[in-house]
């Protein structure tokens, strides 16, 4: 599907409207629109908290025009398996026909730190429902803190680029494989710059039996330092340098959904953003040096993994 | 339509399955904790029999089980978990949320400590440090009581006026594990007391959609707020309507709390669960000696209810309150509340606080016996007395 014909689905079937509280040039609302009108069925979400949900849901507004659920911060997952439960109790016992689908949405803090035993918990229970991480790579709803998704040499608020300590350290953790060794049908990375590969990801999500899982990066403009206008040009430029490759494991085989003709340096990337600000000033290129270096290796070890299978 | 049903010995946890059996609720979210774990296995055993068709959800933490069991609440589900001790404190979080979102979800707790040091055994210090999260709790001396109390705590949660989550508590080992005769009531009947969850809105209902747990600022919170607490109010009426009705079915009295030889008693003792049937050994021993004691035995914990408390106190001339958790650096839970209760009497009892029995130290009949000596020579302060404790000194 073409962006033009995504575009009149979401129009179409509007499920997340407009009037929410999101930051101007936040992905997340296009990530969550495009998901939503990736199936025709109906759908009910439940959300962790976070930007997402905070900033859509200030009462006694709503910006969903599905059935949602926010409980907690970590239990997003937990919180759609007991829904599904009970939409499969009442399907035995009479009381719904509908077919329905169901999706959880969380931050990368929710998914990869803090509520990553509730999702692995849904994950390896089998639930049949479509586990949405937007990734912007740090803890936004509480202003810029570090997570286990927050690239290695990004400056947060909780690991500043200091004078000894040059921002994070270590590397992010790999979602998509940490979701796929759950043996599940379905785990993709995606990416808010190239809407067509999220919609068919997300159209694969919804329909296989089982859980899947998406993990979209998602512009953030205030953690990232970038201009709102620049949301979808950094998220390509993210995808066409292969800090964040785009790619798929359905059933266990892994295929890259996007080759970049030729790779973007990262420096390209980084450049931009006010988080990586620091591994441009003299003295620092090692810094840079040692990212382009990381993201080369985690290109190569995919390419390994996928052409390999 | 009372039902004879027939009497088996049980454990109650047991006991509590059975209840939860015939309810058949229809989601299940649990997590092995001990001494609860019996009641999710045996359920559990039930539902891969086929003798129930309850969607048992196998969650990874106690946090999990919550968290589905506000989430199947939501979606209109009769929801049940049951917990203890450190689950109860992991789920801890959601326990509020469950309240605040106003899911009637029933949850039993067959009480253990609270760690550190870690103890497997009896004291209230789990569900007594959950008081104040806005769940109806009911505690239990024997199996039948929890038993019954069970189906009496769904109907009360799923009152439309209520719509409030419940704590049906049990001493963990002492009332869970221990084997007791138990009336387990026709299924048919029990079936048809238990009927079928009304819910107000739910997530399920696709042609209005529904927001749940939106986020509430300086603005909405505290009205919202408000109204739990209003919902707590209606709690009393509510059940008593309820334990009437439950009443017809099994001929049981569900008061607040029993009264036993209270007419004429001097001596108060004021406890709760299995406590109660030590004291109430105790009573008889002392009464057939002719001392004049008695047992106050408080059911329904949270809303506690301050003046039938007080009224039934009221000719008491010494009230002993034996606490099994303490509240550290203020009055023990019960012993405060009941502190509260008499507040507004002008004529109060002497009140004097002990605590016994943490980590599922015996209370001996020897120790409720002490506690009515005091009370009968009038040995009342306002220090902190302990039951069965062996003291630096000694």
């Amino acid at each position: 599907m073409n962006p033009k014909e995504i575009a009149e689905r979401i129009t179409k079937t509007p499920r997340f409207t407009s009037g929410h509280r999101m930051c101007g040039g936040c992905a997340a609302p296009i990530i969550v629109r495009t998901i939503l009108a990736a199936t025709e069925k109906p759908v009910v979400a439940a959300n962790a908290t976070g930007c997402l949900e905070v900033a859509s849901t200030i009462y006694p507004f709503s910006s969903w025009d599905i059935p949602w659920i926010h409980s907690a911060f970590e239990n997003a997952p937990a919180t759609i398996s007991g829904v599904i439960a009970a939409y499969e109790a009442a399907k035995k016992r009479g009381r719904i026909k509908e077919d329905v689908k169901f999706v959880a949405f969380g931050g990368d803090g929710s998914s990869y730190d803090i509520g990553i035993q509730s999702l692995s918990g849904a994950l390896e229970r089998g639930h049949d429902f479509v586990y949405v991480c937007y990734d912007n790579e740090g803890y936004m709803n509480t202003g810029g803190q570090r997570s286990g998704a927050t690239p290695f040499g990004a400056s947060t608020t909780t690991d500043p680029a200091g004078k000894v300590r040059k921002g994070k350290q270590e590397n992010k953790k790999d979602l998509v494989r940490i979701a796929a060794a759950h043996n599940i049908p379905y785990a993709a990375k995606a990416s808010v710059s190239n809407l067509p590969d999220l919609f068919m990801k997300a159209e694969k999500a919804f329909k296989v039996k089982g859980p899947a899982v998406l993990v979209v990066l998602s512009t953030c403009p205030t953690l990232w330092g970038t201009m709102p206008k620049d949301t979808i040009t950094m998220a390509k430029r993210a995808v066409d340098s292969c800090a964040w490759p785009l790619y798929e494991i359905e059933n266990g085989r892994c295929r890259i959904t996007y080759k970049p003709s030729s790779k973007l340096p990262v420096a390209e990337f980084l450049r931009p953003q006010r988080r990586f600000r620091h591994v441009f000033m003299p003295g620092n290129e090692k810094e840079l040096n040692e990212i382009q270096k990381r993201v080369d290796e985690g290109w190569e070890e995919l390419l390994r993994i996928c052409d390999g299978s | 339509m009372a039902a004879k049903g027939k009497t088996v010995p049980l454990t109650g946890n047991y006991a509590i399955a059975e209840a939860m059996r015939q309810i058949n609720p229809d989601v299940v979210a649990a997590y092995p904790i001990t001494p609860q774990t019996s009641i999710v296995e045996t359920f559990s055993k039930f539902a891969n029999d086929g003798r129930v068709d309850t969607e048992i959800v196998r969650v990874e933490s106690e946090h999990s089980a919550m968290s589905a069991c506000v989430g199947a609440s939501m979606a209109g589900a009769r929801a049940m978990t049951a917990t203890c001790s450190a689950g109860l404190a992991l789920m801890y979080e959601i326990v509020g949320v469950a309240s605040g979102l106003r899911c009637p979800i029933v949850m039993p707790v067959a009480n253990r400590a609270i760690s550190a040091p870690i103890n497997i055994h009896c004291d209230h210090s789990d569900s007594m440090g959950a008081r104040d999260l806005g769940w109806i709790q009911i505690y239990n001396e024997t199996a039948q009581e929890a038993y019954e109390n069970v189906f009496l705590a769904l109907k009360l949660a799923e009152h439309p006026d209520i719509q409030l989550p419940v704590m049906v508590c049990e001493d963990g080992f002492i009332t869970s594990h221990c084997v007791q005769n138990v009336r387990i009531y026709d299924d048919a009947v029990m079936k048809k007391f238990a009927g079928e969850r009304k819910p107000i809105h739910s997530l399920l209902d696709l042609k209005e959609p529904i927001s749940v747990g939106a986020i509430e600022l300086q603005d909405y919170f505290f009205e919202t707020k408000r109204q739990q607490q209003d919902a707590m109010e209606k709690v009393p009426k509510v059940y008593l309507e309820v334990a009437e009705e439950l009443s017809k079915i099994t001929g049981n009295k569900y008061g607040f709390f029993e009264e036993y030889k209270m007419k004429d008693a001097e001596a108060v003792i004021v406890t709760m669960s299995s406590a109660a049937g030590t004291t109430r050994a105790v009573v008889d021993k002392m009464r057939s000696e002719g001392k004049k004691v008695g047992l106050l035995k408080i059911r329904l914990f949270r809303p506690f209810p301050y003046e039938e408390v007080a009224r039934a106190l009221s000719k008491a001339k010494n009230v002993a309150v034996l606490d099994r958790s303490m509240s550290f650096g203020a009055h023990a839970p019960l012993y405060g509340e009941i502190r509260n209760a008499l507040y507004e009497m002008e004529k109060k009892p002497g009140l004097q606080s002990y605590v016994f029995g943490l980590g599922g130290r015996d209370l001996l009949e020897s120790h409720v016996r002490q506690a009515f000596n005091d009370m009968l020579t009038g040995k009342v302060s306002r220090e902190k007395r302990y039951l069965g404790l062996r003291e630096a000194s000694e």
